[in-house]
C-alpha cells in the first residue's frame, strides 16, 4: 500500500550513547536516519524496552534533540522500563517507532518581535532543547524575541539542561522547591512573578512538566490572555492512534493524546 | 512447496487465518502494514448512537498483560457508515464489523438490519463479551440469552455471522453450543478476562472504572483452554484469540481448534506482528511438510 509511510517505518535503529546526565536523569543517542529527518520539535518516540513481554507495552519519550542522523532521547529512571532502558549499551540494536504525534506550533511566532516563554517542570524540559534549537535555526527569527526558558526542579541537583539553553542564547530562570538554587518556589509560581514584571509582548506560552503544572500554567496564561500550548503525557498502550487509551477530555469531545497531541492549545483542553 | 494458508468463515474466503482483532486495529496501522496482506480486519465495536466511553485513565499495564477500560468509544453508526466503512470497504481486504448494544438489545437487532442492507458487506461480529460496560451480566454469559439474540439475529441477515464471546463464564463450550444452535456461523473467543490493578501510593484503583478487561500474554493460557474446550463441543470454525504475539502462538491457538487467529494488544507492541505471524505460520508448515493449514487445526495430541 502507498500509505506506507517511510518515517513510521521501524528503522533498524542502535544505540550509539546512553549515559547517566545526573541522580536519575539519563540521555540516549540513537542511531535512526528515518525519525531524524522528520522530527519535530514536540513530537515523541515509542520504545521497546526489552524484546520479552516484561515489560509488554512500548515507552513514550520526547525527541530531546536531532543531531545528523541521530536523535536523542532525556529520561528519568522511575520504573522498571525506564530502568532497563538505563542499562542498554552502545551498538545494540533498539526498537523505535516515531516521529509520532503532533508538535509545537511555533513558526508564525518568529517574524515577530514577541518572546516565546518555554516553562518546564522536572523532566518536561526534554521536548524543549529542540524547541528552542529550531526556534534559533529559523532565519527570520530576530535577536528581540530570545525565548526565556523557565526550568522548575526539586532541587539544584535535579536541574537539567540550563547549559544547553544558555548556550542557545537563551534567557533563562531557574526555580527550585527548595531554593538551593534560583527562585524558591515552584515554577509556576515563577512564572507569575515574571509576567508581573515583563515588559516585553509575549507570543506564546509552551509548557511541559507534570499535569497539576500544566493547569496552573494555564490558569495563569489565562489571566494575561497569553496563547498557550502544553505537553500532555497519557497512559499509552499503542502511541499510535489505535487503542484509544490515551484520551484526554476537550471542547470538542476525547482527544487521543498520541495522535492529536500530545501536544495541544490550552483553550481546547476540559481539564 | 506452495502452503495453502486459505481459511473459510462461514461464507468468508481468508487468504490466510490471521485476523486483526476488534479495538486493537485501526486506520492508522496502515502506516506499518499493507492492508492486503491480512486475512480479515475487524473494526472496533459500534452501537447504534454515538457512544463517549469511559473517562482516562482508560489503560494500565499489568505482568505481561493490558488492562483497559475504554468502554466503547466510537461514532455511532450513522458516521462510521459514511466515514469509516466506505473507505474501509475499497481496502481490498475482508472487513468484518462489529456490532453491539449498551443500553437495549433492540439496538443491536437494528443494527444488524441497517448492516444487512450493504452488499459489499459480508460478515458482521457480534460482541456479546464487552466487560467495560455498566451492565450487570452480559449476553454472552447466559447461554439462553445468547441463544435468542443469535436466533434473532441469524433470522434479520444473511451474512457471515460470528458471535464474540466472553471467557468470565462457568463454562464457555454451553455458551458456543448456543451460539451454534442459533445459527451462528463461527465463534470468536476470547473476549478480555476481567480484571484489576491498584496504585499503593494514591491508594486508588488504576482504571477510572475501578475494573477493566486484560489482554496480551497473560491471558494465553486462558484463551489457549477456552479454545480447546469449545472445540470439543462446537463444529463451526472458531477464531481463536488472546494473548498471540507471535507465530509460535498462533499455531498453539490452531492445534487446540482454531480456524483462524485474531491478533490485539500484539498490533500495540509491534504494528507489523500480524504480517510476521503469517510468514511465520507459512515457515512452520513448510518445515513439517504440510501443503494446508486446515491439516493442523485441532490436531493436539492428547
Ligand atoms: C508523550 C510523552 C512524552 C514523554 N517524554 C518523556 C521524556 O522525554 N522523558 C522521560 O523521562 N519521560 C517521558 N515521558 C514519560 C515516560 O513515558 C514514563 O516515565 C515511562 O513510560 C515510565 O516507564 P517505566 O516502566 O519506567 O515506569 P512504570 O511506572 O513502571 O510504568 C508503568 C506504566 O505506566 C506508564 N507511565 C508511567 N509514568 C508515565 C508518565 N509519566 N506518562 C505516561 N505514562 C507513564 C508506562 O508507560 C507504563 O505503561 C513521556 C510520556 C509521554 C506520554
Ligand atoms: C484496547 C482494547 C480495546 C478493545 N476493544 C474491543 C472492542 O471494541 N470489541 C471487541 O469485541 N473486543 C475488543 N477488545 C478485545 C480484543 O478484540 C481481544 O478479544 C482481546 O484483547 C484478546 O486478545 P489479545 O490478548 O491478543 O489482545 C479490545 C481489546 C483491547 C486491548
Ligand atoms: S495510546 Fe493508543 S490511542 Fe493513544
Amino acid at each position: 500500500m502507498s500509505e506506507i509511510n517511510s518515517k513510521f517505518q521501524i528503522p533498524n535503529s542502535r544505540v550509539v550513547e546512553n549515559k547517566k546526565i545526573k541522580n536519575k536523569y539519563f540521555k540516549m543517542v540513537i542511531f535512526c536516519p528515518p525519525i531524524a529527518k522528520y522530527a519535530l520539535p514536540g513530537q515523541f518516540v515509542s520504545i521497546k524496552i526489552v524484546d520479552n513481554y516484561q515489560p509488554l507495552l512500548r515507552r513514550p519519550f520526547s525527541i530531546h534533540r536531532v543531531q545528523g542522523k541521530n536523535i536523542e532521547i532525556l529520561y528519568e529512571v522511575i520504573g522498571k522500563g525506564t530502568e532497563i532502558l538505563s542499562r542498554r549499551k552502545t551498538d545494540e540494536s533498539i526498537d523505535v517507532i516515531g516521529p509520532l504525534g503532533n508538535g509545537f506550533f511555533y513558526q508564525e511566532i518568529i517574524s515577530k518581535f514577541q518572546i516565546p516563554i518555554l516553562v518546564s517542570g522536572g523532566i518536561g524540559v526534554a521536548p524543549f532543547v529542540f524547541l528552542a534549537e529550531e526556534l534559533f535555526q529559523n532565519s527570520k527569527f530576530k535577536i528581540q524575541n530570545k525565548p526565556l526558558v523557565l526550568l522548575g526542579a526539586k532541587t539544584k541537583n535535579e536541574l537539567l539542561c540550563e547549559k544547553d539553553f544558555k548556550r542557545l542564547g537563551c534567557k533563562v530562570e531557574v526555580s527550585t522547591d527548595d531554593g538551593s538554587y534560583g527562585f524558591k518556589g515552584k515554577v509556576t509560581d515563577l512564572l507569575k512573578y515574571l509576567l508581573s514584571t515583563i515588559n516585553s509582548q509575549i507570543s506564546t506560552i509552551y509548557a511541559c512538566g507534570p499535569g497539576p503544572m500544566l493547569k496552573e500554567v494555564i490558569d495563569i496564561s489565562k489571566s494575561y490572555s497569553i496563547p498557550t500550548e502544553v505537553s500532555l503525557e497519557g497512559h499509552m498502550a499503542c502511541g499510535i492512534g489505535v487503542c484509544l487509551g490515551c484520551v484526554v477530555n476537550t471542547k470538542t469531545g476525547y482527544k487521543r493524546v498520541c495522535k492529536d497531541g500530545p501536544v495541544f492549545k490550552a483553550e481546547e483542553l476540559v481539564w | 512447496m506452495r502452503v495453502n494458508l486459505s481459511v473459510k468463515i462461514g461464507k468468508l474466503n481468508l487468504k490466510n487465518p490471521v485476523i486483526l482483532c476488534s479495538g486493537t486495529f485501526s486506520e492508522e496501522l496502515k502506516y506499518f502494514l499493507d492492508f492486503k496482506k491480512i486475512g480479515a480486519l475487524v473494526t472496533k465495536t459500534i452501537t447504534l448512537k454515538p457512544n463517549l466511553g469511559n473517562p482516562p485513565p482508560r489503560t494500565c499495564e499489568t505482568p505481561s498483560g493490558l488492562l483497559n477500560s475504554i468502554g466503547l468509544e466510537n461514532p455511532g453508526l450513522d458516521l462510521f457508515l459514511k466515514r469509516d466503512l466506505v473507505k474501509f470497504l475499497k481496502w481490498g481486504v475482508p472487513i468484518i464489523v462489529s456490532i453491539t448494544s449498551i443500553d437495549e438489545p433492540e439496538e443491536l437487532f437494528i443494527l444488524a438490519k441497517e448492516l444487512a442492507k450493504i452488499k459489499e458487506l459480508k460478515t458482521i461480529e457480534v460482541n456479546l463479551s464487552c466487560p467495560n460496560l455498566r451492565i450487570k451480566k452480559l449476553i454472552s454469559q447466559d447461554k439462553d440469552a445468547t441463544y435468542n439474540v443469535v436466533k434473532k439475529l441469524r433470522k434479520i441477515s444473511s451474512q457471515t455471522l460470528i458471535v464474540k464471546l466472553s471467557p468470565n463464564v462457568t463454562d464457555i463450550s454451553e455458551i458456543a453450543l448456543a451460539a451454534e444452535k442459533a445459527g451462528a456461523d463461527s465463534v470468536s473467543l476470547i473476549n478480555t478476562v476481567s480484571a484489576m490493578a491498584v496504585d499503593i501510593q494514591t491508594r486508588k484503583p488504576m482504571l477510572s472504572t475501578v475494573t477493566g478487561g486484560l489482554s496480551g500474554p497473560a491471558i494465553k493460557p486462558i484463551a489457549l483452554r477456552a479454545v480447546w474446550q469449545v472445540y470439543q463441543r462446537v463444529k463451526i470454525p472458531i477464531i481463536g484469540m488472546g494473548g498471540i504475539m507471535d507465530a509460535k502462538d498462533a499455531i498453539e491457538f490452531i492445534l487446540c481448534g482454531a480456524t483462524a487467529v485474531g491478533i490485539g494488544t500484539a498490533n500495540f507492541v509491534n504494528p507489523k506482528a500480524s504480517l510476521e505471524i503469517i510468514e511465520g505460520i507459512k515457515g512452520y508448515l513448510e518445515a513439517n511438510r504440510f501443503k494446508d493449514i486446515k491439516e493442523l487445526i485441532g490436531t493436539l495430541k492428547v
